[in-house]
């Protein structure tokens, strides 16, 4: 970062805006990070970069793009926060500061609020501003859904009220909630800091957790335009991106972005022309985007550049078996092609992994593509204790029809009709129940 | 930064426990503070005998009516606290893994009151 203010005018011609936001695109979390790092101050960060960006929109076109448009903003930011500071400090205002390790504290020198960097001892690797942002975000103190808003509005930039809107929240209500993690960063003293090496890999997956859950977010079913759920989806695949260039090479993140860029391959395809949500058999596959799938083939084949398996991450293995679920299908030509019998092996290895029965479910499923309905029937069996819910009569009914077990069948249509909330699925397994038996005096719904 | 450190837990456990698991239990608060000590310093700790021997006050009606018992009648009770000081969260919940894994334990930072 320069130390004088404005770079190089480069004309007044020149698309400042398009500049500026494309600046604070890539640099919105070391903007922040730089400012948390210098001054410890979580509260100013979000100020102090507003102010920066507010300045550039006034003076840039007028005096033209400076050369460096992060380096240019990082020092508007740093100079607006410290005359914050010297103006609290002149009404003796004392504001808690955040906690840091020793080793990367800025300390006042003397009277003066100018902060001198101590020397870094810290690991070249994991040393970055924007890591320590990250890691601070992802606190597993602070509660999953408000770490991932917190992730998105500091190291990625996103608007309060664009997570807002993301999370079907009003942006009141997710002002609080993000005003209310950052008071507990402070007030309880959560440092920012890289962990001691012996627990980074946990905090590391911790961080991968949260991304993930921003991702499914975007997903997750309920109303909301699917524009909106593709936002945030990319969102969170940003915030990997960050991840993997703050500390290349490790696979748990690879792998997680190998996943997450499968899955949001496939969003034009998921919504029909009435709106209506459309299952992975029936999409139209040119409506994919393949040059995403082509990359994520790439990350996922690819040989690890870092150091081999060290991470010690136990995410790793997991998302590499959803990703490697996620390549067969976007590698079928047609639904109709599938591997099933190898994304039911893969479903096997993640089940043993995880001792998941929701993905026991996805493996029965997968089984009985390949081995017909029978043998995935068996794999339900003492399902019913660990998975509520609508979802397993569902499957258990549709492979019941499909083995010819037509009374059984209709029995857990039933059952499943009893638990489903009311919705598209609802009323899909309606159409079912009609379609097996000629609706009788009892032959119409659940009692 | 001092923390209270806030142990929870089932009294009958403690009832039910024989002389090698009240030892066992005793030897994790002492790895708990001689490892506090080394990364901060431990100011306060006390264990609270049982709920049985709980008043509890509260103010109602212009005077203050009491109770037999402890404040909630919960399956875990308040059974013991420590007040530690540390340069952060991270150090207090490390060192907290020391303590008996039968425990559910709050950390909750002490408030600041200015001179």
């Amino acid at each position: 970062m320069p130390e004088s203010g404005a770079g190089r005018p480069v004309g007044a011609g020149h698309d400042w805006r398009a500049v500026l936001d494309a600046t604070w695109r890539a640099d919105a979390g070391r903007l922040h990070a730089g400012v948390v790092a210098r001054f410890r101050r979580l509260d100013l960060a979000e100020d102090a970069v507003a102010e920066a960006l507010g300045r550039a929109a006034a003076r840039w076109p007028l005096d033209g793009v400076p050369e460096n448009p992060g380096g240019w903003l990082a020092t508007v930011a740093g100079r607006w926060a410290q005359d914050r500071l010297r103006a609290e400090a002149m009404h003796r205002r004392k504001l808690p500061l955040l906690a840091m390790e020793q080793r990367d504290r800025w300390e006042p020198r003397g009277d003066s609020l100018e902060a001198a960097p101590t020397k870094h001892h810290g690991p070249p690797d994991v040393g970055d501003e924007r890591l320590r942002l990250l890691l601070l975000c992802t606190h597993p103190a602070l509660a999953p859904e408000a770490a991932a808003a917190l992730s998105l509005r500091l190291v990625a930039g996103v608007s309060t009220a664009e997570i807002a809107r993301l999370f079907h929240v009003p942006e009141p209500t997710m002002a609080a909630r993000l005003t209310r993690a950052k008071k507990k960063i402070v007030n309880a003293r959560i440092p920012f800091a890289v962990p001691v090496a012996e627990r980074l890999p946990t905090r590391l997956d911790d961080v991968l957790r949260v991304i993930y859950l921003a991702f499914t977010a975007g997903y997750a079913p309920g109303d909301g335009d699917d524009v909106t759920r593709a936002g945030l989806a990319g969102e969170a695949i940003r915030l990997a991106r960050v991840r993997d260039e703050e500390l290349p090479g490790r696979r748990a993140v690879r792998m997680l972005l190998a996943l997450m860029l499968l899955q949001h391959a496939r969003r034009d395809a998921r919504t029909g022309a009435d709106g209506c949500l459309v299952l992975l058999p029936d999409q139209d596959r040119t409506r994919w985007r393949h040059d995403e799938i082509e990359e994520a083939l790439g990350v996922l084949t690819a040989p690890a550049d870092g150091p081999p398996d060290v991470d010690g991450s136990e995410l790793a293995g997991e998302f590499e078996l959803q990703a490697l679920i996620a390549a067969a299908h976007a590698t079928a030509p047609t639904a109709a092609d599938t591997d099933w019998a190898a994304i039911a092996r893969l479903y096997d290895a993640l089940e043993r992994r995880t001792g998941s029965p929701v993905v026991r479910l996805n493996r029965a499923v997968a089984l009985a593509e390949a081995q017909g309905p029978e043998a995935a029937l068996s794999l339900l069996d003492g399902l019913d204790d660990r998975l509520r819910g609508h979802r397993l009569p569902a499957v258990r009914a549709e492979l019941l029809t499909r083995a010819g077990r037509r009374d059984e069948a209709t029995a857990e249509f039933r059952r499943a009709l009893d638990l489903a909330p009311d919705g598209p699925e609802r009323r899909h397994l309606e159409r079912r129940l009609d379609d097996l038996a000629p609706a009788g005096p009892d032959g119409t719904g659940p009692a | 930064m001092k923390y209270a450190v806030l142990m929870f837990g089932k009294e009958a456990d403690w009832d039910a426990a024989d002389e090698a698991a009240q030892a066992e239990e005793f030897a994790a608060h002492d790895a708990f503070m001689a490892e506090m000590a080394r990364r901060g310093a431990v100011v306060a700790g006390e264990a609270l005998q049982s709920v049985r021997d709980a008043t509890t006050m509260r103010h109602e009606g212009g005077r203050w009516a009491l109770t037999d018992g402890p404040y909630a009648e919960t399956a875990e009770q308040l059974g013991g606290f420590y007040v530690v000081d540390a340069q952060d969260l991270d150090t207090v919940l490390a060192v907290c893994e020391l303590l008996p894994r039968n425990y559910v334990v709050e950390v909750r930072p002490v408030m600041e009151v200015p001179e």
